[in-house]
């Protein structure tokens, strides 16, 4: 991967290399704030005064990470509860993708809401596609959405969601490796996290099979966006072998982040904004050697929620200004266009930031998963079996 | 009986139709699908899962012992030396109970952090090697089966020995019989109901528990109940949960019988 690429570039690469049927330019109609979306007859249009907000740790900006970058302004949920005066409990209770799936899949395969309007899923994972083909999220009501329109080329037409009725994105991240300054030295690839006898045990990866197999397919010298049975069975192996050894402690969601701070954990997969966001100055991230992974989370509202309330909600995040203020808080990478020059505004040195604005020698490093790799059963198996289930 | 049809045998009969299934989620036919059964107890190089049946079966019969080791002098003591404070430390071995399940193993995740205090203290008095741990062991996970079920073994273990009449160990020892011969040849076996109660109960949950190991061990210490909790919630392949959660019923009423055979039905009644 010697090839530098823009952000716009490598994002798009991932989204129309995968086969999606693209149907260009049926977005640009929904700038006009018509009738666009069209799935929305069936949901009442009144807005609830509540919206109810599931969502990952360390993934919005707070009081303290907006005072750590320097801007006197209120957070973004409480600029939208101002502005619109409809109160958001923000819920961050999703630990990780099949965690989250398994509880609420009973209740939305009997055609349930989970009592939540939004939800956030990644695309590095199987789950986000399941939920979308399985019928359990409703169209957003793209009407409300006018700021559709700043959603970045790259990101409008995914594989999982060719027109975006769906899902939105809520923020981008890279797959990396974090380690603790106290338990050990840099950690910078994952042959040290898997084979270092020091930290034998103390070694976390992730229970989602793209961001794990991700990283080790990457060390193997193979290549994660064309995934065969071969590249496959090498990275499973290697993993299994990890295991058998005792290195691997566990596979672990979000919750890695603060076992890693504690220092059970001296190293393991990490998420890009997660160790800034934590605040510890003895944690530290960085892109593994061979590379990392890229991924994008998606915004869905289940069955039962409000689709009036969470569209306003999303067209609220999808204005620039409140997108950039996000993305310097929350340290991931936002998809909405032109974002950096607002972010500038706010902190000028949010430009340098690479976890929420990465270098083009960062993203020269980043890959994408073959998405045919998360969707096979015989895979999803084999991933489990390797975690003992 | 209508309660044991309405929420034994109907359960039963429609988890025994779906475990005979095929095809993918949402999409299941009852194929008289035999071959789920046959797979699921293959070895584990092979796509099965007997490891975790094999060590499901060997934690919740180590952590039974453990508890019945624990518990037999505490139920002994608590019935007969406790007096009038009985009551009193029957609440404490219930206490833990107010409290629920999953966050009584978390708080053993602090207990027994890495950098916590009761691995330091091993530590520094050698029991546990420089970079020896607890958590994430085979230990910590019958430990916590062993702590969480503990009460199912102790309190049937005292209310067994609470009945004991006191003046039969006087009667003993009037027989020129040892403490020791009292304890072996009058107390332990008029306590066997207790005993064998006290075992079943710890026993069977524990040899579907899932908490323990998902949260205290590693993948090399899954049990039966994580296959079947990730095989139903996370991949929706309810025939194989299902088939898995049958295998384990009737291993689990083979053990009982074999059981019931070697100790006499007439303990299992009381």
């Amino acid at each position: 991967m010697n090839r530098r690429m823009t952000r716009d570039e490598l994002l798009r690469r991932g989204a129309i290399g995968l086969g999606a049927i693209s149907v260009p330019g049926l977005l640009a109609a929904c700038g006009g704030g018509g009738g666009g979306g069209g799935g929305s007859a069936s949901s009442s249009q009144k807005l609830n005064k509540v919206l109810e907000f599931a969502n990952w740790p360390y993934y919005i900006d707070t009081p303290m990470t907006l005072k750590a970058a320097g801007i006197n302004k209120p957070t973004t949920l409480k600029q939208f509860e101002q502005k619109t005066g409809i109160k958001v409990n923000y819920y961050e209770e999703i630990n990780s993708n099949p965690e989250y799936f398994a509880k609420v899949q009973g209740r939305l395969s009997k055609g349930e809401g989970i009592g939540r309007d939004i939800i956030v899923s990644t695309d590095n994972d199987r789950f986000l596609g399941d939920y979308i083909s399985n019928h359990w999220a409703q169209k957003l009501d793209k009407s409300l959405i006018p700021n559709i329109k700043n959603l970045i080329p790259a990101q409008q037409h995914p594989p999982f969601d060719p027109n975006r009725d769906y899902s939105l994105p809520w923020a981008s991240g890279m797959d990396g490796i974090g380690w603790n300054e106290k338990q050990t030295d840099p950690v910078t690839s994952v042959k040290q996290l898997f084979e270092d006898p020091k930290l034998k045990g103390r070694v976390g990866v992730w229970n989602s099979m793209g961001d794990t197999l991700g990283l080790v397919i990457l060390e193997n010298g193979d290549d994660p966006a064309n995934v065969t049975d071969a590249v496959f069975n090498r990275a499973i192996a290697r993993v299994q072998k990890a295991v058998d050894s005792g290195q691997i402690r566990k596979f672990y969601g979000n919750e890695y982040a603060a076992v890693l701070e504690k220092g059970d954990l001296a190293a393991s997969m990490a998420w890009s904004g997660d160790i800034a966001n934590l605040g510890d100055p003895k944690i530290h991230w960085n892109v593994p050697t061979q590379g990392g992974i890229i991924w994008t989370d998606n915004m869905l509202i289940p069955l039962g929620g409000s689709v009036p309330t969470a569209s306003t909600y999303m067209n609220f995040m999808y204005d620039p200004m409140i997108s950039a203020q996000w993305a310097v808080g929350a340290n991931y990478i936002s998809s909405v266009k032109d974002v950096k020059s607002d972010a500038v505004k706010l902190d000028p040195k949010a430009g340098s930031n690479d976890l929420t604005f990465p270098t083009d020698k960062t993203l020269s490093q980043m890959h994408q998963n073959d998405p045919k790799m998360l969707t096979n059963p015989d895979y999803n198996t084999k991933w489990l079996a390797v975690q003992g289930q | 009986m209508l309660w044991l049809t309405l929420f034994f045998l109907v359960p039963m009969g429609f988890l025994g139709y779906q475990s005979l299934q095929s095809g993918l989620f949402p999409h299941f036919h009852f194929t008289w699908e035999w071959s789920n059964y046959s797979h699921v107890l293959r070895s584990n190089h092979d796509g099965g899962y007997r490891d975790q049946y094999l060590r499901s079966f060997l934690y919740a019969g180590i952590a039974t012992l453990a508890c019945l080791v624990l518990a037999y002098p505490l139920a002994y003591w608590i019935a007969f030396r406790a007096g009038p404070w009985r009551n009193l430390f029957l609440l404490f071995i219930i206490a833990p109970f107010f409290v629920t399940y999953l966050v009584r193993t978390l708080a053993w995740l602090n207990i027994l952090a890495d950098q916590g205090p009761v691995v330091r203290i091993l530590r520094d008095i050698h029991v546990l090697g420089p970079n020896g741990r607890l958590l994430a062991t085979t230990f910590a996970v019958i430990a916590g089966i062993t702590y969480n079920f503990f009460p199912f073994m102790a309190l049937p273990l005292y209310v067994s020995l609470e009945q004991i009449d006191p003046r039969l160990l006087e009667a003993a020892g009037d027989l020129y019989g040892s403490s020791t011969q009292a304890f072996l040849r009058v107390t332990v076996p008029l306590s066997a109901p207790g005993i064998v109660a006290g075992t079943l109960l710890t026993f069977i949950p524990a040899a579907g528990d899932f908490i323990n190991a998902a949260l205290l061990g590693t993948p090399n210490q899954a049990m039966i109940g994580n296959v079947i909790q990730s095989r139903f919630l996370e991949s929706l392949d309810y025939p194989t949960a299902a088939s898995l959660s049958f295998i384990l019923m009737a291993t689990i009423l083979i053990i009982l019988l074999v059981y019931a055979w070697i100790v006499g039905t007439e303990k299992l009644t009381g």
